[in-house]
């Protein structure tokens, strides 16, 4: 397992920040691919519908839904992460967001109240002592950032499943969407809600979820890349409408999965 | 042609004037495969200049995409053509034999002599028919490569569904940099490649006409 500490490329905090600000598309422009799309690869790529002349943009966004079918047949509920032993956790372990870290999101501990939502039978806010008593879990595993890199982290807490059966959740329902104190949103499908690994997290190595991480909950899951495992959960809703997040909603792939 | 080129064609006949060299089913999946290489090259740029591997960038002017989401749409939609390409070359070139013929023996002897005769300007390209050593070499190593940087992608795509992929690659991140080595001997590949077909015209028009 050591040969997965190596030094990881592209993971110092400074350039972690940077590659965020890289990340975030300008916010003044409307399409969020540039140059080098030509026409000709996108009839290649797509047998372009002359009729509704789509962009290339719509086009691609076309295969991403398509690749979300495929990924959402790939995915096997009882095929879980790899885990690792405590030795191979990565430390420190990287801060990502499109944040600077100090700009993380403070929420106080006891104004919490995770609102829950939708398709459930107890809709009703949840108190951070309360989850704290929900059945608690433990998992070594490789988190994997859209951008490439990895790290392995140790997160524990209560499986969504279960957290989703105490609630009444009609598990039928296609999607779990999640809302953080930021504005950040993220959804996904029902099937990876309710793997064993997808986990309510209220701890990382051992300490209480610390702010950089999250505080007071985020959710971990590690058949999913990084962006799709929301910080600073304040409120989940069991739904069927398309409401797929915010990165999503600026072209990354909505299913995600690993 | 020269004597040293010429030791491994003496017994092959020289292909009939205005024979076919290249059927269609060649130059299709020919194009289409540059075309689809050319797209995942250039998004995979963009991906890798998101973390890169090693202490250099590629300049952005020579990505596709934009920044990482545009060229992940790319990377992700031209893998399609790119494998289903592949798929139907590597059957057809089994199936028709192809392969067999044109890109095997590759005797070790053979390969240095053609080289050597390549670098002092001296290896002839007269009966595009017939592969010298160093292109039955090339070819068959740049399929390989294709192979390699498939496998290598999906292990990086899905380390968890295709997890035992992924550790027969030596774990995600030794993934990574076997994916990337693959697109540097196949960049490598068509440097030569897109040279050699400058200096040889003819192999440039046979590739599109089949003659």
């Amino acid at each position: 397992m050591s040969r997965m500490r190596r030094k990881l490329p592209g993971v110092d905090p400074k350039l972690l920040i940077k590659d965020a600000a890289r990340l975030m598309p300008d916010p003044t422009r409307r399409l969020f691919l540039r140059g080098g799309a030509s026409l000709g690869a996108l009839a290649f790529l797509t047998g372009c519908d002359i009729i509704d002349g789509p962009s290339a943009e719509h086009a691609l966004m076309k295969i991403s839904y398509f690749n979300d079918r495929v990924q959402a047949l790939l995915f096997n509920p009882n095929r879980l992460a790899p885990t690792y032993p405590d030795s191979a956790i990565t430390r420190p372990f990287p801060f990502n967001a499109y944040y600077s870290e100090d700009e993380a999101p403070e929420v106080d501990k006891e104004d919490y109240a995770l609102a829950v939502g939708g398709l459930v039978d107890a809709k009703r806010s949840w108190t951070l002592d309360e989850l704290y008593a929900l059945p608690q879990e433990t998992q070594v595993t490789r988190h994997i950032c859209v951008e490439g890199w990895s790290a392995i982290g140790k997160w524990s807490g209560v499986r969504l499943s279960e957290f989703l059966r105490r609630v009444g959740a009609d598990t039928r329902a296609k999607y779990v969407w999640f809302r953080c104190a930021e504005g950040y949103s993220t959804s996904i499908d029902m099937a990876t809600a309710l793997h064993p690994q997808t986990q309510m997290t209220f701890r990382f190595d051992g300490e209480i979820l610390p702010r950089k991480y999250g505080f007071p909950m985020k959710v971990r899951i590690p058949t999913k890349l990084g962006f799709k495992n929301p910080k600073h959960v304040m409120e989940l809703a069991v739904i069927n409408n398309w409401n797929p997040g915010y990165w999503e909603e600026q072209g990354y792939n909505w299913f995600s999965g690993n | 042609m020269t004597i040293e080129a010429a030791h491994d064609r003496a017994l092959v006949p020289a292909a009939p004037a205005g024979a076919v060299i290249h059927p269609l089913w060649v130059r299709l999946t020919h194009w289409i495969n540059a075309l689809a290489v050319l797209v995942m090259i250039g998004s995979g740029w963009q991906i890798y200049n998101a973390s890169p591997l090693f202490p250099f960038a590629f300049p952005p002017a020579i990505t596709l995409g934009g920044w990482l989401a545009g060229a992940l749409l790319w990377h992700f939609a031209a893998m399609w053509l790119l494998v289903v390409n592949g798929l139907v070359y590597l059957l057809l070139g089994l199936a028709s034999g192809r392969f067999r013929r044109k890109l095997v023996p590759i005797r070790p002897g053979e390969v240095i002599a053609d080289a050597k005769a390549a670098l002092t300007g001296r290896l002839a390209h007269d009966d595009l028919s017939v592969y010298n050593a160093v292109q039955k070499l090339l070819y068959l190593g740049v399929i390989l490569c294709g192979v390699v940087i498939v496998l290598s992608g999906l292990a990086i795509w899905k380390p968890v569904q295709l997890q035992e992929l992924t550790a027969i690659l030596g774990g995600y991140d030794a993934a990574r940099y076997v994916h990337f080595f693959a697109m540097a001997a196949i960049t490598g590949f068509l440097a030569v490649h897109v040279v050699m077909a400058l200096l040889v015209p003819k192999s440039l028009r046979a590739m599109i006409t089949g003659r």
